[in-house]
């Protein structure tokens, strides 16, 4: 464990010229390489592998330099220094890219679209007025209730029955799937689903055919206004099912069997095991699921953005919140939407807050 | 199966089927929508624009099976007798069904007496295999393709080979880096005393679910003061800073439960934490690393706003590119299941080969009691 400079019998000099020799090579690669890839065009695979090796080395060498430094001080110094050499890079970002942009973005909310101007809460009279946003509003009430009702309901009810089936691995392996599939990707593959090709047209999409080949007619199903919000969560629940599936599964094996056979022997059903049972035993993990998808509802962007872009009334908060910023340029109501988002979601984040107190994380 | 559940009323083997007839349906409804892009991807684009992809698979349907010539004496003007069936000449142009399965069509004008046959019959597995799909989705030049009725198309291509370099460039620095600057600080709040301790990873649980809305537009300030937008310098920077408190809660959890004599053990024999952190706190937290490395690369790879706002139409990756192709080629379904399917390929392979690592890391990343 010599190699790296632990202060002790190296000579003085020695040691400060390796440590300045150390910080001049960091910063070279620092700098030279952030130059070496703005200014490099001729191919790309060479200049993709360069940024790879490039970012994550300047993050180890970063570490490295600061360590070096940490211990050229004296020890009673360094106890204090070398906590923030190991955490400091850490607290720089989050301050830098949530704490300080949350404060920003509500400084902005004040603001007219320039951010020049004074406007009070006009821009929240706006949020909870405007039309759009109360569409918006009421479309993610839908989210909210269906979607995740819709996914926690099946991913326990799927749960539940494949740990009774003998081919559970691989029925899970096929509901879990879509988990990795980005929802521009689900958004695709659902939209060749719902794909109209107009009147008199052999149906190319799934459902259409599947209604035709029932009687009905075709139909343009995202254009077709409530019905459509739906379909979109469909695609919700197709992508999140997994999820609720796994973390219920995994505590539903945890129930300890003893509870299960006493509940046989005095002659209960499996219907009254279920509810009186394994619900109770598991409440916990589903609130878990339930809050982490309440959250991922609220949030939700990218499937309304890819499938409707907002149009035939599927807008969703998110969505115009990016509508505001990006096509109309008005900050102002974008930050006081973000505000609201984050008002939202306050509720779990003091939930959290108060499961982690509990668990005494730091004795 | 460890544990049997099948002590009910009911007979052990019907609940065995119901459950195995109900858990394939869902898993049938699960797959199809893949299913369908997948095969899609792989037709021609003249049959994906005429059929459904599902007709590739074994069904009753229309088939020409030859033409015949009608007897030239026959009055056109009044109602015509072919094969015991009599119709109008306009409902013979039409297509009439003179049995269920057998169909009859006037081709051309009445000059023509040409009559052609088509017959419902079973279609075995038939489809025309092509890679052309995926050549034209990767191709940043023009490229042509078939439309339904057999015409010539020509688009300019949306250089989705690009796409996927840019996305491998974004993400693997994007994963990696949070990991390391996360075990860092994990580390330092599991076993260095220093002031402000609880209160910063209090705020680090608290980060854990403020929306990333709420830093889009400052952050997207900072960026184009700095000259950053459009950079992977700027995604790896983003993502970094978005994933950290996940990173940091879920390497805490694991870094804090390593018993403490292995630490202590260490500074006895004169390793400076740095050396410790390196050359032991890492190799045994790898488990813990590995689960969140899955989680940070399929999102940063599947992520679409990070990517729209910071990247724009600079260095797209794929799902921007998806994206984009979405709405500029709405309809040309071969280039966007070929494209859709391209951009899942690398994530699926991740998931299958480390499903394990992945669904630890789900558990540990839920908040309980």
């Amino acid at each position: 464990m010599s190699s790296f400079p632990m202060a002790a019998p190296e000579k003085a000099g020695i040691k400060y010229l390796k440590l300045s020799l150390l910080f001049v090579a960091a910063v070279v690669v620092l700098a030279g390489g952030f130059v070496f890839l703005k200014e490099y065009k001729d191919s790309k695979l060479l200049l993709i592998l360069f940024a790879v090796v490039w970012g994550v080395g300047s993050t180890i060498l970063l570490y490295t330099v600061l360590n070096a430094v940490a211990e050229t001080f004296p020890r009673k110094v360094r106890t204090w220094v070398l906590p923030l050499v190991f955490a400091g890079p850490a607290l720089v970002l989050l301050v830098w890219f949530l704490v300080l942009p949350t404060v920003r973005t509500l400084g902005l909310s004040f603001f007219d679209e320039t951010s020049t101007k004074f406007v009070g809460l006009d821009n929240y009279f706006y949020a909870f007025t405007n039309p759009t946003m109360l569409e918006s509003f009421g479309n993610n009430l839908l989210w909210l209730f269906f979607g995740t009702a819709g996914t926690v309901v099946l991913g326990l009810l799927i749960a539940v029955l494949a740990d009774r089936s003998p081919w559970e691995a691989g029925f899970k392996a096929l509901i879990f799937l879509p988990m990795a599939i980005s929802f521009v990707g689900a958004g695709v593959i659902w939209k060749f689903i719902y794909a109209y090709k107009g009147e008199g047209i052999a149906d190319i999409g799934l459902l259409n055919a599947v209604v035709v080949a029932f009687g009905g007619t075709s139909q343009a199903w995202l254009q077709l206004p409530i019905w459509n919000n739906f379909l979109l969560i469909v695609i919700m629940i197709w992508l999140q099912t997994g999820y609720a599936m796994v973390i219920l599964s995994s505590a539903i094996k945890n129930i300890p069997e003893e509870h299960l056979e006493a509940a046989r022997i005095d002659g209960a059903s499996e219907f009254q095991i279920f509810f009186r049972i394994i619900i109770p035993s598991i409440l916990g993990s589903i609130i878990t699921v339930t809050t982490t998808i309440v959250i991922f509802s609220l949030k939700l962007f990218d499937i309304v953005r890819v499938m409707t872009g907002g149009n035939f009334g599927t807008n969703v908060v998110a969505n115009q919140f990016y509508v505001e910023q990006f096509t109309f340029g008005s900050t102002g109501h974008a930050s006081a939407i973000a505000i609201v988002l984050l008002v939202a979601i306050v509720p779990v984040l003091i939930y959290n807050l108060r499961q982690f107190a509990e668990r005494k994380a730091f004795a | 199966m460890s544990r049997s559940l099948t002590a009910g009323k009911k007979p052990p083997v019907l609940q065995k089927i119901i459950v195995t007839v109900i858990l394939s349906a869902v898993a049938l409804v699960w797959t199809v929508p893949t299913l369908g892009v997948l095969v899609t991807s792989f037709r021609d684009s003249k049959d994906i624009f005429s059929s459904g992809w599902w007709t590739v698979l074994p069904h009753q349907g229309w088939t020409k099976t030859g033409t015949f010539e009608a007897d030239a004496a026959l009055d056109l003007d009044q109602p015509i007798t072919l094969e015991g069936t009599t119709a109008e000449f306009a409902d013979w142009r039409a297509g009439v069904s003179v049995t269920p399965d057998r169909q009859l069509k006037w081709i051309g004008n009445k000059r023509t007496h040409t009559v052609e046959v088509s017959e419902r019959r079973w279609v075995g597995f038939g489809v025309n295999l092509t890679w052309d799909n995926y050549a034209n989705v990767l191709s940043a030049g023009e490229i042509k393709f078939k439309d339904g009725e057999g015409k010539e198309l020509s688009r300019l291509g949306n250089n989705f080979a690009d796409a996927v370099l840019n996305s491998l460039a974004v993400s693997i620095p994007a994963t990696l880096i949070p990991i390391l600057i996360a075990a860092f600080a994990a580390f330092a709040f599991a076993w260095m005393e220093f002031p402000g301790r609880k209160t910063l990873f209090v705020m680090v649980v608290a980060l854990l679910v403020v929306p990333l809305q709420i830093a889009l537009i400052p952050i997207l300030q900072d960026f184009t003061n700095l000259d950053l937008n459009g950079t992977y310098l700027a995604m790896w920077l983003a993502h970094t800073g978005f994933g950290l408190p996940l990173a940091i809660y879920l390497l805490f959890n694991y870094i804090s439960s390593l018993p403490r004599d292995i630490l202590e053990s260490a500074y006895i024999d004169g390793a400076t934490p740095f050396i410790t952190f390196v050359r032991l706190i890492l190799p045994l937290s790898v488990p813990a690393l590995a689960s969140f490395a899955i989680f940070q690369f399929l999102w940063v790879w599947n992520d679409y706003l990070v990517a729209l706002i910071f990247l724009g139409d600079r260095n797209r990756v794929v799902t921007s590119a998806l994206a984009a192709m979405v709405g500029e080629k709405g309809q040309d379904w071969h280039l966007l299941t070929s494209g859709a399917f391209l951009s899942m390929i690398l994530p699926l392979a991740v998931f299958f080969a480390l499903q394990r690592f992945f669904v630890r890391g789900l558990m540990a990343g839920s908040i309980k009691g």
